[in-house]
C-alpha cells in the first residue's frame, strides 16, 4: 500500500442498548479503493456517519494525512477533503441539475460558471449530464451521477459511496465502476460500503470487515472468494437455499392485459401487464425501484381494484375483490414496507397475527376474535421462523427489521398460500435470516404454491426463480427462463442504462 | 442536557399513571392560578374536588355528578371509537342539539297520551336524529373527501340556529304565554328519562353504562373494533388488512353522532326538560376532553367522565361561594388537557438528562 491518507484507531461508538462500533481500526490508502463490508446492521452506516463529522465517537480517534482529525459536523469533514454520497438522494425534483448543487455549496458561484463546471467534471470522468435539465426527469442513475459530481466538485481526498449500486441496472453499475477507478487513478480513495460481495471483488484493493460493529477481518478481496467474504461478515458457513426438483402444475396465477394507474400521485401506473405462474414455478420479478413494483403488488393484494378479469386466480376472477375475499381463495401478499404496510407498528405480534391470518387460521367466529387462537399462531410463526423476539406480546416495531421481516413472511407462508406474492422479501435482512426466508419460498413452491418474488437483488432472483421478467416505467418483460441468462440480457430486460450515454475517457 | 429517548415500545405503567400525574399537574398550577386570584389554593381544590362528594352538602351534590357525567361519558364513548381511526368528529355538540329535537318533537307530538312506547319511541328519535346529523360530514368525507373536522364543526352552529328557531316556532309550547320554550317533557310522564330524579338516575345514565360494556366488547373482542385500532395505528396496513376506509368512517361517525343523539335525548326529557335557546351548555365539546382524559379506553372515559362532572360542580360551587370567575374554572378544565397532551409523550419516550457536549 502507499501512503495512508486516513487512519482509524479504536473507534467505539454505543447507542442506548446497542454497541454500533466496537474498538474498530483500519487505514484506508491514497487512491485506495476500500470496501466496508458487513451484514445490515454490522454498524457501516455509523462508521462512515463518524468519518463524515454526522455522528461524534465515544472513543478512539482519527489521523487525516498525519494529523488528529475530529471532524465536529460534515461541513468541516468538507473542508478536509472528505464528501459522501448517501444511499438516499437529497435532491429537489422541481428543481434543475445545476440548482441543486448549487444548493449544497457554501459559496456557490454564478450559474453560467457552474454550469460549466459541472460540464467539465462530468465529461472527465465519463458521467455526461445536462446542468440545465430537471431532477424530476432523471433516473436514478442519473440522479446518482449528480451527487457524486456535487461531491466532485469539492475536488475530494475520500469519497464515501454508501450502498450506491443498490438502484443501478447492472449496466450503469459498469459505468460507475469507470468513473471509480479513474478517480482512483487519480489518487482519490474511495471508502465503498456494501454488502454485494461480486461488486466488491471487482472494484476494491481492500476490504475491512465488520460484525456486530466489530473489525472481525481484513482482505483483498481479488485474491478471496466470495463465499469465504461471506463467511467473515456472518461468522458461519451460509447454507445456499436447496430447490428440490418438481414438476410444474397448471396455472394458478393469470394476469392479463392489466393496467391501472396508482393511487399515489408519484406512483407508476401499471401498462398491459400479462404473466401467467403455474403451480410449484417461482416467477422473479426484478427492475429498479419505483417502476411499478408496489402498484403489481397492490393489484395482487386488493388493495388496488382492477377490470374482473385482469386478473384470475385458478380461472376465476378475482379484481374485483377486496384483500379477505382474496385471502380466501388462497392468494396471499407480503408488501415490502413492513412497518406500517404488512404490520402495524405499535400492536402486538398476535394482533399482527391477527391482521392477515384471521380468515385462513380461523381465528374469528361471527367477527368476534379468538385472540387465544391467534397467539397460538403468532407462536407458531415466531417458533417456525426463528423469530428473535421475548414474546407475541412484544410490539411490531420492538423488533429488528430482519426478525419482522421473517414474521410477516412466515405469517403467509404458514397459512399455506395457493399463490405467494412478496415484495423485497429480504430487503435490509441480514444474510442467514434471507437465506432462511429465501428456503420457506423455495419450500412453498415445491409444496405446490405458485410464488411471485418481486425484488430489486438480482442475486436473489436468480438463486430462486424458475422464470425471470423485469419492470420497467410499469411495462413488464415476456417472462423467460431463468436458467442461462446473463447479466446483460437481465440489464437490458430492466430498461437497459435507463438511455445513459457513456462518455469514453 | 435534557434529550427525549423513543422507547422500543409505548411504556404500560405511563399510559396509565400520565392521567393521574395530569391531574395532580392541574391541582398544582391551577391552585396557583387561583392563588394569584386572590384565593386560598387548597381552599379552591378543596371545594373543587372534596366538596361535591363529602362536603356538607354533598346530598345535594352527588346525584348532579350523575346527571352531569352521564351525557359526558355517553359522547365521550362515541367519540373514541372514531378518534381510535383517526376521524375526528368535533360536532358532537351538534348531533346532541338534534338528537334531543328529533327526540322531543316525537315525545311532543304525542303529548298528552298516556303509552309505554311514547319514550322508546323518543329513544330511538334521538339516535336516528344524532346519526343523520353525523352522516352529513360522513358522506361529505367519504363522497368528495372534505375535511370531517371543519363539516362536523360548522354543523354545531348550524344546528344551534334550528335550536333557537324550534324553540321560538315549531315546538314552543302553546300554554306558554308567549314565552320561548317547548312544554317541559319531565312534566309528561311518558315521555321522561327520569328513572328516580332524588338520586340522579335517569335512562341516559344507564345507556352510558351499557355504552362502557359494549364499546369494550367492540374494541377488544370484535373485528370491527380491531380495524378502527388497526386503522389509527397504521392506515396502510388496515387497508392491507381488508379494512374498506369509507365504511369505517360511516361507522365511526354514525355512531358517535348517534351516541350524542341519544345523550341529548335523555337531557331533554330530564335534566333540561325543555326545548330552549340556551338548552346545550358544550357537553359535545368537554366530551372531547373526557375521550382523551380516558386514554380513548371505555373504562378510562368512565372515570374521566366522573372526574370532569366533579370539576363542573365543583367549580359551580367555587364560583357561588368562593367568588372565583367562570373564565377560571374554564382555564382549570383546559389545563387537565393540556397537561395529559403535553405527559402523554412520556409514554412513548423517555427523559434522559445528558452532559451538554461542547462542539
Amino acid at each position: 500500500m502507499t501512503e495512508t491518507l486516513l487512519s482509524l484507531r479504536g473507534l467505539t461508538k454505543a447507542y442506548p442498548g446497542v454497541v454500533a462500533n466496537s474498538n474498530v481500526s483500519f487505514d484506508i490508502g491514497v487512491g485506495e479503493i476500500h470496501a466496508l463490508l458487513g451484514e445490515n446492521g454490522a454498524g457501516k452506516s455509523t462508521l462512515v456517519k463518524m468519518i463524515y463529522g454526522l455522528v461524534k465517537p465515544d472513543s478512539g480517534t482519527m489521523v487525516l494525512r498525519g494529523k488528529p482529525f475530529a471532524p465536529a459536523e460534515p461541513r468541516s469533514a468538507r473542508a478536509d477533503g472528505i464528501a459522501m454520497v448517501f444511499q438516499h438522494f437529497s435532491l429537489f425534483d422541481a428543481l434543475n441539475v445545476a440548482e441543486n448543487i448549487a444548493l449544497g455549496m457554501e459559496t456557490p458561484p454564478p450559474m453560467r460558471d457552474l454550469a460549466r463546471r459541472i460540464r467539465e467534471v462530468s465529461e472527465a470522468y465519463g458521467l455526461p449530464l445536462d446542468p440545465f435539465r430537471t431532477v424530476g426527469d432523471l433516473s436514478a442513475g442519473e440522479r446518482q451521477r449528480v451527487e457524486i459530481i456535487r461531491c466532485l466538485l469539492q475536488d475530494p481526498k475520500l469519497l464515501i459511496m454508501d450502498e450506491p449500486t443498490s438502484v443501478l441496472t447492472p449496466q450503469e453499475v459498469q459505468i460507475l465502476f469507470e468513473t471509480l477507478r479513474k478517480l482512483s487513478s487519480e489518487g482519490t480513495a474511495i471508502l465503498y460500503i456494501s454488502h454485494k460481495l461480486e461488486e466488491i471483488r471487482s472494484l476494491c484493493d481492500h476490504a475491512t470487515v465488520l460484525r456486530l460493529g466489530k473489525n472481525v477481518g481484513e482482505c483483498v478481496p481479488r485474491e478471496t472468494s466470495a463465499s469465504e467474504m461471506a463467511e467473515l461478515m456472518v461468522g458461519s458457513a451460509l447454507k445456499t437455499p436447496q430447490r428440490a426438483g418438481r414438476e410444474l402444475g397448471e396455472v394458478a396465477l393469470d394476469i392479463s392485459g392489466l393496467s391501472a394507474a396508482s393511487p399515489s400521485a408519484f406512483g407508476t401506473a401499471l401498462k398491459n401487464v400479462h404473466l401467467t405462474v403455474r403451480k410449484g414455478e417461482v416467477l422473479g420479478i426484478g427492475g429498479v425501484a419505483g417502476n411499478g413494483q408496489d402498484e403489481l403488488l397492490g393489484v395482487l393484494s386488493g388493495e388496488i381494484l382492477t377490470a374482473p378479469d385482469a386478473v384470475r386466480l385458478d380461472g376465476a376472477p378475482v379484481g374485483q375483490m377486496g384483500p379477505t375475499a382474496r385471502r380466501k381463495l388462497g392468494l396471499l401478499t407480503a408488501p415490502e414496507e413492513r412497518l406500517g404496510h404488512s404490520a402495524a407498528p405499535d400492536m402486538s405480534l398476535t394482533e399482527n397475527a391477527m391482521l392477515t391470518g384471521s380468515v385462513r387460521e380461523n381465528l374469528e367466529r361471527n367477527g368476534f376474535l379468538k385472540w387465544g387462537a391467534a397467539e397460538d399462531f403468532a407462536r407458531r410463526i415466531i417458533e417456525a421462523f426463528d423469530v428473535r423476539t421475548p414474546g407475541p406480546d412484544n410490539a411490531a416495531r420492538s423488533l429488528s427489521g430482519g426478525n419482522l421481516q421473517k414474521f410477516v413472511i412466515g405469517r403467509e407462508v404458514l397459512q399455506k398460500p395457493q399463490v405467494l406474492v412478496v415484495n423485497q422479501p429480504t430487503w435490509g435482512v441480514d444474510a442467514s435470516a434471507a437465506s432462511a426466508i429465501r428456503q420457506a419460498i423455495l419450500d412453498l413452491a415445491a409444496g405446490g404454491a405458485a410464488v411471485v418474488c418481486i425484488s430489486q437483488d438480482l442475486d436473489e432472483l436468480m438463486e430462486i426463480s424458475d422464470r425471470f421478467a423485469a419492470l420497467n416505467e410499469g411495462r413488464l418483460s415476456t417472462p423467460r427462463d431463468a436458467a442461462g441468462l446473463t447479466v446483460e440480457e437481465i440489464g437490458l430486460m430492466m430498461g437497459g442504462a435507463h438511455g445513459m450515454e457513456v462518455a469514453h475517457v | 442536557m435534557i434529550v427525549l429517548e423513543k422507547r422500543p415500545q409505548p411504556s404500560r405503567e405511563w399510559a396509565l399513571a400520565t392521567p393521574l400525574v395530569a391531574v395532580l399537574a392541574t391541582m398544582i398550577v391551577g391552585g396557583l392560578l387561583f392563588g394569584a386570584l386572590g384565593t386560598n389554593p387548597l381552599v379552591a381544590i378543596r371545594t373543587i374536588f372534596w366538596d361535591p362528594l363529602f362536603g356538607e352538602f354533598a346530598f345535594y351534590y352527588r346525584p348532579q355528578l350523575l346527571v352531569k357525567g352521564a351525557p359526558l361519558v355517553l359522547i365521550a364513548i362515541g367519540l373514541s371509537l372514531g378518534f381510535k381511526a383517526g376521524i375526528w368528529n368535533i360536532g358532537a355538540e351538534g348531533q346532541y342539539i338534534i338528537g334531543a329535537l328529533v327526540g322531543a318533537g316525537i315525545g311532543l307530538a304525542f303529548y298528552p297520551l298516556d303509552a309505554w312506547y311514547v319514550f322508546p319511541l323518543m329513544v330511538i328519535g334521538g339516535a336516528v336524529g344524532g346519526w343523520a346529523w353525523a352522516m352529513i360530514p360522513a358522506l361529505l368525507k367519504v363522497r368528495f373527501g372534505t375535511n370531517e373536522i371543519l363539516v362536523s364543526l360548522m354543523l354545531v352552529y348550524v344546528a344551534e340556529q334550528l335550536l333557537a328557531s324550534m324553540s321560538l316556532g315549531l315546538l314552543k309550547n302553546p300554554e306558554g304565554h308567549g314565552f320561548p320554550g317547548s312544554r317541559n317533557l319531565a312534566d309528561y310522564p311518558s315521555a321522561t328519562s327520569w328513572i328516580n330524579q332524588d338520586v340522579g338516575l335517569h335512562w341516559g345514565v344507564a345507556f352510558a353504562l351499557i355504552a362502557v360494556i359494549f364499546a369494550y366488547v367492540l374494541l377488544n373482542r370484535h373485528m370491527l373494533g380491531f380495524h378502527i385500532r388497526l386503522t389509527g395505528d397504521a392506515p396502510r396496513a388496515a387497508r392491507f388488512a381488508g379494512v374498506n376506509p369509507a365504511r369505517l368512517i360511516l361507522f365511526c361517525l354514525g355512531a358517535s353522532g348517534a351516541l350524542a343523539g341519544l345523550a341529548g335525548l335523555f337531557e331533554i326529557s330530564g335534566p333540561a326538560g325543555q326545548v330552549s335557546i340556551d338548552f346545550n351548555i358544550g357537553y359535545g365539546f368537554t366530551a372531547i376532553i373526557v375521550a382523551f382524559l380516558g386514554r380513548l379506553h371505555p373504562v378510562g372515559i368512565l372515570l374521566a367522565g366522573a372526574l370532569m362532572a366533579l370539576t363542573y360542580i365543583g367549580g359551580e360551587i367555587a364560583q357561588s361561594q368562593l367568588g372565583l370567575p367562570a373564565a377560571a374554572i374554564q382555564v382549570f378544565q383546559g389545563m387537565l388537557l393540556f397537561f395529559l397532551l403535553a405527559l402523554d409523550l412520556l409514554t412513548n419516550f423517555r427523559v434522559r438528562m445528558r452532559k451538554s457536549e461542547v462542539a
